[in-house]
């Protein structure tokens, strides 16, 4: 490899440099600056990596020759970097930088790779239009939970700057995971992300359940982490490549027995880390005990990239043996739907009752992937993303639900919120019935468009049973709405910070298609079309 | 020819009896002193079938590190070794067992080498020296080059690893002193040094 290679290779990987550089910047800051000097140097690094990603994305080939156009860029940019900013700066200079970061990083995915160019670093790094939507996507997820964590971190004592260190460098390996395109690649990427992942959910180390949580979810997941590596093992044994594309080209129509287990293994691995039954065991305990808004980016950015490098480590390597690996994921699928749906009808606790909603959701992602079409392909982006966004509007409603002596999760404490809270109690109840699937709102279209391909493939049982599943889970919702509408009002939630309102108020706005449709629908429809298109 | 059989031989039975003797120690001491020992008698034989950096890494990760780790955890732990020692002869089947099946397989793997057509040296100088280039440059090639994503990548999940632990465990007490560099640089001279007037004859 000659330098120009390398150079250009690390310009395909710019996102996560972005991350990885900003990170290793702001933990120097956090540890070596006094207060003020932080202060300085985290606006300074935010405004010179905001500017550096504005100018790079506005003068790529991203908008063409229109001047129009990338003056937009740019200045959605910088808006969008400094509204992170200021939401999670309560928490202190470093996390608003680390907020920033996260946005420029996303603007810099949007930068599509020269033309001809698909792979970096000897074709372990897909640079396509998957990567990009996932990177764009999972970016500014990552950047709304650190403004969703800064007040709580504030008001419970954890405001640390590693805390924004680590989401930052979870979203990097989130961002490896969509890029990889070799199993060595996949299984670093998802370690990084992983382990990140189980430090923050024991980030409130004084708390006996967060711990607990946190060395749950470690233990679980070095497990899962080893089934993936066996698989991985046995397939590169019995392909003779890690790399997607030439284990493509190894298996034939008639996969060898060695193949097939490695390929289960794989698939189970992966299972563990999007959290589908039978593989869901963790989920409940670590989202109860972890922090909330640590709960809030679990239940966002993850499954998105899980998802995505799901899809990308089954079409790209195996799609000579469809067949074989589509009875594991409908089976999973079915599982995880039965499993979310009814473990939901008996919890008490929000957040676990979230951790159910999300095993359900999974499940119905599944059946999306399990068409195993393009049509399938881009059901599965479609419904990632709408949940991705409801599921973080419901998390900012979860957050705001703070008496005056603390936090309070129950979801009976969630009564009358409608006389208390009538605006926030309005975002919460249609971004519930948006993700029970009620026909007008953007939750009913994801499933239309993750069900219809799999129907469409001859499916039709595992439609069926989502559609009843998607029934039976709407009861739990309704339930949450009859709460907040119809009983009497326990103590009330002290008013919510302005950033949790914003963020409820837009995902909850984000629902009404027919409101945004015109704006969004047709090009939407054409990005999540030109994602899809990278794998077939 | 003949010297490289010499010290073939004399470096392997030097690593067996110090291997023997590991187990057969008194002295949980001397036991890993014998075991720096087989270390290095692995090392040079390493380096007698053209892997030298092999030799390397074994003399400084095992030798260096690992050895002297175990010393630290044998002295530092008070464990009563004659105690440790007293069910020897009760496992001694079972170990013997165990010991004869590693030697079958050992066999196994040679014998089965050498019949698949990969030969003697198939076996023991597996590709020591495959191209021109010297192992150093070849590990260099694979590690540095092919997948330096992957390497760079490896070191920051270490990254990761070690800002957790601190996160984790480091707890800031009261009341200790600690160095704060930005005070002391922000330090002027009016903060540190007050002039006094003492009258002749007085102290302060």
């Amino acid at each position: 490899m000659d330098v120009a290679t390398l150079l250009g290779d690390l310009r395909l990987a710019a996102p996560e440099l972005t991350l990885a550089g900003g990170a290793m910047a702001l933990l120097m800051v956090g540890v070596l600056f006094g207060e003020r000097l932080q202060i300085i140097a985290s606006v300074a690094l935010a405004l010179a990596v905001t500017l550096g990603a504005g100018l790079a994305l506005a003068s790529s080939s991203a908008f063409g020759e229109d001047g129009g156009a990338n003056l937009f860029a740019f200045a959605a940019t910088g808006l969008a970097s400094l509204i992170a900013f200021l939401g999670a700066r309560p928490a202190g200079p470093i996390n608003g930088a680390a907020a920033s970061f996260l946005v420029a990083a996303g603007a810099l995915a949007i930068i599509p790779a020269p033309e001809g160019v698909e792979a970096a670093f000897n074709g372990a790094f897909a640079v396509d239009g998957l990567s990009s939507f996932a990177k764009v996507v999972i970016a500014l997820s990552g950047a709304a939970s650190l403004v969703m964590a800064a007040r709580y971190l504030v008001g419970e004592r954890l405001a640390k700057f590693e805390f924004s260190v680590l989401v930052m460098l979870a979203v990097m390996g989130m961002l490896m995971m969509v890029s990889a395109r070799d199993l060595i690649a996949l299984y670093i990427g998802l370690e990084m992300q992983s382990l990140a992942l189980y430090v923050l959910a024991a980030f409130n180390r004084d708390s006996v359940r967060a711990s607990e949580a946190g060395l749950k979810y470690f233990v679980l997941g070095a497990l899962s982490s080893g089934l993936l590596l066996y698989g991985s093992s046995l397939i590169y044994g019995f392909t003779g490549s890690t790399q997607f594309v030439e284990i493509a080209a190894a298996v034939g129509e008639e996969p060898s027995i060695g193949l097939l287990f490695g390929l289960v293994f794989l698939m189970c691995g992966v299972a563990f880390k999007i959290s589908a039954a039978p593989f869901h065991m963790w989920t409940p305990d670590v989202y109860e005990g972890a922090p909330t808004p640590v709960t809030a980016l679990f239940s966002a950015a993850p499954k998105m990239a899980a998802m995505v490098l799901f899809a990308r480590a089954l079409y790209e390597p195996f799609p000579e043996i469809a067949a074989d690996w589509r009875q594991i994921i409908m089976a999973l699928a079915a599982l995880s739907m039965a499993v979310g749906s009814f473990g939901a009808l008996a919890q008490r606790n929000i957040k676990r009752l979230m951790a159910y909603s999300s095993i359900g959701n999974m499940g119905f992602a599944l059946v999306a992937l399990s068409a195993g079409t393009r049509e399938g392909l881009e059901g599965l982006l479609i419904y990632m993303t709408i949940y991705l966004v409801s599921t973080t509007g419901i998390f900012a409603c979860i957050l705001a639900m703070r008496r005056r002596e603390g936090m309070v999760e129950k979801i009976e404490d969630l009564a009358g919120l409608s006389r208390s809270h009538p605006g926030l109690a309005v975002a919460m109840t249609m971004l519930l019935f948006s993700v029970a699937g009620i026909p007008p709102l953007a939750g009913f279209f994801g499933k239309f468009f993750a069900f219809l391909p799999a129907a469409e493939a001859g499916l039709w049982p595992l439609v069926i049973f989502a559609v009843v599943m998607s029934v039976v889970s709407a009861f739990y919702y309704l339930r949450l709405i009859r709460l907040m509408w119809f009983d009497q009002p326990a103590q009330p939630l002290v008013a919510a910070p302005r950033e949790l309102g914003f963020i409820a108020g837009l995902s909850a706005f984000a629902m009404f298609p027919l409101f945004i449709a015109p704006f969004v629908a047709a090009p939407g429809r054409a990005l999540v079309e030109t994602a899809a298109g990278a794998l077939f | 020819m003949l010297l490289q059989t010499i010290a073939f031989y004399t470096l392997a039975i030097t690593a067996v009896t110090a291997a023997l003797l590991v187990v057969a120690a008194r002295n949980p001491v001397r036991s890993v002193m014998w075991l720096i020992l087989t270390f290095f008698s692995a090392a040079g034989l390493f380096v007698l079938i053209g892997a030298e950096f092999l030799a390397m890494l074994l003399v400084v990760v095992y030798v260096g590190a690992v050895a002297v780790l175990f010393l630290f955890v044998v002295m530092m732990l008070d464990v009563d070794f004659v105690e440790l020692k007293q069910g020897f002869l009760q496992y001694l089947p079972l170990g013997a067992l165990i010991a004869l099946i590693l030697a079958a397989e050992l066999v196994f793997v040679g014998v089965g080498r050498t019949a698949l057509g990969g030969g003697a040296e198939g076996v023991f100088g597996a590709g020591a020296n495959a191209g021109a280039a010297s192992n150093i440059e070849a590990i260099g090639e694979v590690l540095y080059d092919r997948y330096v994503y992957f390497f760079q990548a490896a070191g920051l999940i270490l990254l990761v690893a070690m800002i957790g632990a601190i996160v984790l465990t480091l707890r800031h007490r009261e009341n200790v002193k600690r160095q704060n560099i930005a005070d002391q640089v922000a330090r002027r001279r009016k903060d540190a040094v007050t002039l006094v007037d003492p009258q002749p004859g007085e102290g302060i």
